[in-house]
């Protein structure tokens, strides 16, 4: 290769980057146009096609227990998407499989067009930027607030830089602000396991959102809140819708109004019905699943 | 990317603690002048007759001790910080110890029994050269390295399948006792080539320096402090840091931990190795001090003692079980000379008085009465 070339390509990338830069955030799909060409990046989100969780055909059993029945259902980039379903429907065990905690037996899981996630284990799924809350609050208790969120801080999560570890003053504004976020200002030093209820479920929430991850699947956030607490994670759901994709497993059918536009149903391992709330709360399916036959 | 749109008022976040406040380092130097410049002046200027003297017995008593704390030290890392209870720290010790006490048997030279240049008990069993895992032993450098390294890569490979397999709690500890015990009857057979049921003594030499003489105990002694005292250090440097919060948090919620995208395995492995390798050190200076070591240091009972010394004096405090391996062994020198007898129901008295009634140790109790005192002013 001769040294024009090698320049010319040079201003192509430089070009290219620039133009990129530019459209940066305009699109659903983050500002890059779909179309042929496009580099695979490792471990990066390609939503160009509009949907940043896909599973296809997904099974699991235990035991013989069909606990996820040929699931299919994918979500949108900036979407909230509210999950609901009687009890054993396999809501959690959906989000086990998508963090990597349970192998489906067959099936596929995609984050983005071009990560499998089924290569990967729960800590690179979570670096990978999915995030997760799980039903019963879980948070470090012997730890402060502010050592918790340090530790959710998206960061090299090596051995060797922990040890050399330096809050920079970037994340220290980050954290201030998550902190002002979960209404937890005022609690920067107290010991995690000393909080109400409530507060650890938003505890939780910050550490996730200290995690920049791109979608966050939350079980039962708001089980055990307040009144007021709800309405606040309420707001606080509705500010995160666009930026980040969220997946939200609740029973409260007041909370889920308030924040929701689609709402999947699931019943036995598979979708049920799909569709706004009043949509799927007048289908006789639903009906049937949640009153008895 | 950001949350929120309002602004955020400044809020002022804790800094990164000091590896140890000021009081703190004045306790970890008067340590380091008490026992590497007092001590050596009471026992060897002070003549044996005065108040002051102290006592060959007693300082032989505190090495001893103080290598145990080491021990203590190293399963506080991984017990109380961590959660991993190993019951196999004693091998580690012990590994540590035979590395040495290969070196000091190669330092006899031709003064053994036999006159031979091979140590006694390989002529005894007709021996006619070393077996090859005996090479390095006539180097101190390379037996330095090894009483690092051989328990080192021991838990490292250990730790390895054990951790990748997700093995925890109860079960990690019953197969750390195992591979203890499995350590010990290969070790008891003469065929593995380390002395068999009579282990390694009749030491004479380190450097080519008289064992027995006061000074060469003395300088012993001051090494066993001042490697407790570093290790300290080492210890509040790594607690100190996000590695000691990331494992406290594998300790308290290791799902949460994987799902905030770190891997466990790392930090465990990592402090797994590094508490073996503190405990190969403790038995490295613990051999030529007490001038034996055989197969009975790995007998499961030696690791259960260690636990328990570290939660005598508190876990997940640095200074607990280095306190709880004084009291224990203070108790167990002082009770198994004047009422031999108890020793044994002390022991398991004040195993089941500190889990029941102590859960966080002595020092959890100082700090406690310490609390109270501070509410009732």
């Amino acid at each position: 290769m001769t040294p024009e070339l090698m320049e010319q390509g040079a201003k192509r990338v430089e070009a290219h980057a620039a133009a990129l830069a530019a459209r940066a955030g305009q699109t659903e799909s983050g500002g890059r146009s779909a179309g042929i060409g496009r580099v695979v990046k490792d471990r990066e989100v390609d939503v160009t096609h509009g949907r940043i969780l896909y599973l296809e055909d997904v099974n699991v059993s235990f035991d013989g227990f069909k606990a996820i029945n040929n699931l299919s259902l994918d979500i949108a980039p900036g979407e909230l998407r509210c999950i609901i379903g009687p009890n054993g429907a396999g809501k959690t065990t959906m989000m086990d499989i998508i963090t990597g905690k349970t192998r489906p037996d067959s099936g596929t899981v995609f984050f983005g067009s071009t990560i499998d996630l089924l290569r990967y284990s729960e800590p690179q799924i979570a670096q990978l930027g999915i995030g997760r809350k799980f039903q019963k609050p879980t948070v470090f208790e012997q730890l402060t607030v502010f050592e918790n969120l340090e530790l959710a801080l998206h960061t090299n999560k090596g051995v060797k830089s922990s040890m050399f570890f330096r809050l920079d003053s970037g994340q220290g504004d980050r954290l201030a602000e998550v902190l002002h976020t979960i209404h937890l200002a005022d609690s920067v030093l107290r010991q995690a396991g000393n909080l109400s209820h409530g507060q650890k479920q938003w505890l939780e929430i910050g550490m996730l959102l200290m995690q920049e991850p791109k979608l966050l699947l939350l079980d039962e956030p708001v089980a055990g809140m307040t009144d007021e607490e709800t309405e606040r994670t309420a707001e606080l759901f509705l500010t995160l819708k666009g930026k980040h994709s969220l997946m939200v497993v609740e029973h409260d059918m007041g909370f889920i109004r308030t924040i929701s536009d689609i709402v999947t149903v699931l019943c036995d391992g598979s979708v049920l019905a799909q569709g706004s709330l009043d949509q799927v709360q007048s289908d006789e399916r639903v009906i049937e699943v949640y009153l008895g036959r | 990317m950001s949350t929120t749109t309002t602004t955020t008022p400044t809020l002022i976040l804790p800094s990164r603690a000091p590896l140890l406040t000021r009081t703190g380092w004045g306790a970890w130097l008067a340590a380091l002048i008490v026992l590497c410049a007092l001590v050596p002046v009471l026992n060897l200027a002070v003549p044996a007759g005065s108040v002051f003297h102290l006592s060959d017995f007693a300082v032989a008593l505190v090495a001893k001790i103080m290598c145990y704390a080491i021990c203590a030290l190293a399963m506080d890392l991984i017990w109380g910080y961590t959660g991993i209870l190993s019951l196999g720290h004693g091998l580690f010790f012990a590994l540590g110890g035979y590395a040495m006490g290969m070196y000091l048997m190669r330092q006899i030279g031709t003064d053994g029994n036999y006159k031979s240049n091979l140590p006694d008990f390989m002529v005894f069993l007709d021996w006619k050269e070393l077996p090859w895992h005996w090479t390095l032993s006539d180097s101190f450098i390379a037996t330095l390295f090894l009483v690092v390294a051989v328990p080192g890569l021991v838990a490292f490979v250990f730790g390895y399948f054990a951790f990748r397999s997700r093995i925890k709690g109860v079960y990690f500890s019953i197969i750390t006792q195992a591979m203890t015990f499995a350590a010990m009857l290969l070790f008891f057979r003469n065929e593995t080539g380390f002395g068999g049921n009579n282990g390694f003594t009749d030491f004479k030499r380190i450097l080519s320096i008289p064992i027995a003489t006061p000074s060469m105990r003395m300088t012993l002694f001051v090494m066993t402090s001042v490697t407790l005292l570093l290790f300290f250090l080492l210890g509040r440097w790594l607690v100190n840091a996000k590695f000691g919060r990331v494992l406290q948090a594998v300790r308290d919620a290791e799902t949460r931990v994987m799902f905030s995208g770190y891997n466990p395995i790392g930090y465990k492995l990592t402090i797994w190795t590094i508490s073996a390798m503190m405990c190969g050190v403790a038995g490295a200076l613990y051999v030529p001090q007490v001038g034996i070591i055989n197969p009975s240091e790995m007998s499961p009972a030696n690791s259960i003692e260690i636990a328990i010394w570290a939660a005598v004096g508190g876990r997940a405090t640095l200074i607990g079980p280095i306190v709880g391996a004084f009291i224990v062994n203070g108790a167990k020198s002082w009770l198994t000379v004047t009422y031999p007898e108890f020793w044994l129901y002390f022991l398991g008295a004040l195993f089941i008085g500190v889990t029941r009634y102590l859960p966080d140790g002595v020092v959890g109790l100082f700090k406690k009465l310490k609390g109270l005192k501070g509410v009732a002013k």
